[in-house]
């Protein structure tokens, strides 16, 4: 596999970010990277991965289970995420959260049939003060109210 | 950015070179002090930084409390295998938003930090451990490092003193659990996130089983100010015992939520009706959380006396924590915010120990059955029967953060929660794995 030249330096970067001997702690931070690009951890990916590091695939697969962010089915463009946790709870992100459901016509970590957007309710994002939070993709949005995320949605709708 | 306005009341240590324009660049950061406590370290001792650190009576911005200076004092004066700084901004105990902060406003704070700790034990390479959520702090701390680098703070030789330290960022990729500081190691090696056996802790034996000092973000970022103060000028900004300041996060029902640089023992009331404005809509406080859902659960009664530090917090059977204040007004449903308490340490559990892993499904389950009105009597008492039975059986502290908030939630909270029993025996659905808002 190869990834764009922007990727290929930054894993480059990457590989050299550790000691002699210590390449497997690039795993994580690979993974991360060349999912943002390839859209999901696919088999060859996988395979990729541990061909880069040289570890066997199953080392590789044993990390992608745990971690909540590596995901192996592709998510939306933009993959909203509306955190419920107990700070934006209590300024109802519980109610955004059903609102982004009604809005997108999809429920947890699912994709609408354009493959446009998918839908996540997070866990604490680190946006508490400034409740209630979602995230698309990597951007913060804070103090949404329903009507704001039906325009950062809408905005997003218009970008096609 | 700043998300919320800054309070007059604030004591602003940390924090005082954020609001000023390009604040995270390194022309505003050397422009106003930036470095200079670094320089001043490098003509110090590692036993006088050490010295000052201990002073300041710093204790980690984590959530654990534990006295920095002595950390750093437990690292051995030689060691054939090299030391490593690593950085704990892995920032996901809920109601804290604190470090993200720091490092979006002022990233060399945080670089210059390391430094000095590096400088304190010996250390030629650190990492700063990002969650995968916070990916643009990356690039801000890249760009941060990267000037370091061109202006000779960072790298081989540095400031022609003949130091050498290398800094390096590295993401998570979503997992609580990897805030804890052994999982966390685990992760930066490239594996599942699951906590090692300690002793040896990782001042012996942490990153590559060698001498590590892993810290908060928050805690580096102390340093600077306590070398250029001194460490018990630091100090006395807090209280004995104590030392200097806190960034608070408020959350929850109150006017003026926000992040907030507040001196040690600063009390509940002031800070709640001064800097946070008061309660939501003029409402009664029912329940207060001192630092992140992880600590015990106060009533608003019990919180309003108390003083924020280490000590006023542990008499009251809770804990200063990480600094991520929530507050509930009398309109909260104690049963729901238990139920989503627990949602999440279910989620997270990383499924090594039983106790945790079976005992955060089971409360999971019965505070469902509960929340949607089908619970029984038995239920409540199992409830806090569970919770107790978690408490020390388990391998790392997250079993404890389940079951102390869920423990405290039905012992002073009870009533409501059998205003809540089921008039009818139904069946209900198995919840596991399921979102919390079910739509
Ligand atoms: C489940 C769990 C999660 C934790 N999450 C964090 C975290 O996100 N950030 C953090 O700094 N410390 C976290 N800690 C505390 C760390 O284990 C450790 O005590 C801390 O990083 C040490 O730094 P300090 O002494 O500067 O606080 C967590 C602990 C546990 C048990
Ligand atoms: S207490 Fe929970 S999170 Fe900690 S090791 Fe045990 S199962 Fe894992
Ligand atoms: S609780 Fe929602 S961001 Fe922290």
């Amino acid at each position: 596999m190869t990834f764009s030249p922007e990727l290929e330096a930054k894993l480059e970067k990457l590989m050299n970010s550790y000691p002699p001997g210590r390449k497997k702690s690039a795993l994580i931070p690979m993974l991360m990277f060349t999912q943002d690009e390839v859209g999901s951890i696919t088999p060859e990916l996988v395979e990729e991965v541990a061909r880069r590091i040289g570890i066997p695939t199953v080392q590789v697969d044993e990390v992608v289970t745990y971690y909540s962010m590596l995901h192996r089915k592709p998510m939306g463009k933009h993959h909203v995420q509306v955190c419920t946790n107990i700070s934006c709870l209590l300024w109802d992100g519980d109610e955004l959260y059903e609102h982004a459901c009604k809005k997108l016509g999809i429920g947890h970590k699912e994709v609408t049939a354009d493959g446009e957007f998918s839908l996540e309710e997070v866990e604490c994002m680190g946006a508490c003060s400034w409740a209630p939070a979602i995230q698309v993709n990597y951007d913060f949005h804070h103090h949404v109210t329903k009507e704001k995320l039906d325009e950062i949605i809408d905005s997003l709708k218009k970008l096609r | 950015m700043l998300f919320n306005a800054p309070s007059p009341l604030e004591v602003k240590i940390l924090t005082r070179r954020l609001g000023l324009p390009n604040s995270a660049s390194i022309e505003t950061n050397l422009a106003n002090g930036g470095y200079k406590s670094f320089e001043k370290s490098l003509e110090m001792t590692q036993d006088q930084i050490i010295q000052e650190v201990k002073d300041s009576n710093l204790r980690g911005r984590g959530g654990a409390g534990f006295p920095t200076g002595m950390k750093w004092g437990f690292l051995p004066r030689q060691s054939p295998k090299p030391k490593y700084i690593v950085v704990n901004a892995d920032e996901s105990e809920p109601g804290t938003c604190k470090d993200r902060v720091l490092i979006e406003n002022d990233p060399h704070l945080l670089i210059e930090g390391c430094l000095i700790a590096a400088q304190a034990v010996g250390a030629k390479a650190g990492y700063i451990y990002v969650r995968g959520e916070y990916r643009y702090l990356i690039d801000i701390l890249d760009k941060a490092i990267g000037e370091a680098y061109s202006r000779g703070y960072l790298g081989k030789n540095i400031l022609g003193r003949g130091v050498d330290f290398d800094l390096y960022t590295h993401t998570g990729a979503g997992a609580y659990e990897c805030g804890e500081e052994s999982a966390l190691l685990e992760s930066l090696e490239g594996k599942r996130g699951q906590p090692r056996i300690r002793p040896p802790f990782p001042a012996v034996a942490g990153l590559y089983q060698c001498p590590t000092v892993l810290n908060n973000v928050e805690t580096y970022c102390a340093v600077p100010s306590i070398i250029e103060m001194g460490g018990k000028a630091w100090a006395g900004l807090g209280i004995p015992k104590a030392g200097g300041t806190k960034l608070t996060c408020l959350t929850g029902h109150v006017n003026k939520t926000g992040v907030y640089e507040l001196p040690l023992g600063f009390p509940v009331e002031k800070m709640i009706n001064e800097v946070g404005g008061g309660i939501r809509g003029g409402k009664k406080m029912k329940a207060f959380i001192p630092g992140g859902s992880s600590c015990p659960v106060l009533t608003g009664e019990e919180a309003w006396p108390l003083t924020m530090d280490y000590d006023s917090m542990a008499k009251a059977g809770t804990m200063l924590g990480s600094g991520g204040v929530i507050i509930m007004d009398e309109t909260t449903d104690m049963v729901k915010a238990a139920l989503r308490i627990m949602h999440f340490y279910a989620h997270e559990s990383c499924g090594w120990c039983i106790p945790c892993r079976e005992g955060t499904a089971w409360l999971k389950k019965l505070l469902t059955r509960l929340n949607q009105g089908v619970g029984t009597a038995k239920d409540v008492d199992l409830v806090g029967d569970l919770a107790d039975n978690m408490l020390g059986k388990t391998f790392c502290p997250l079993g404890d953060a389940a079951a102390l908030p869920t423990a405290s939630i039905v012992r002073k909270f009870r009533h409501e929660f059998e205003a809540k029993l089921a008039r009818t025996l139904i069946a209900v659905p198995d919840m596991a794995n399921k979102p919390f808002v079910i739509v």
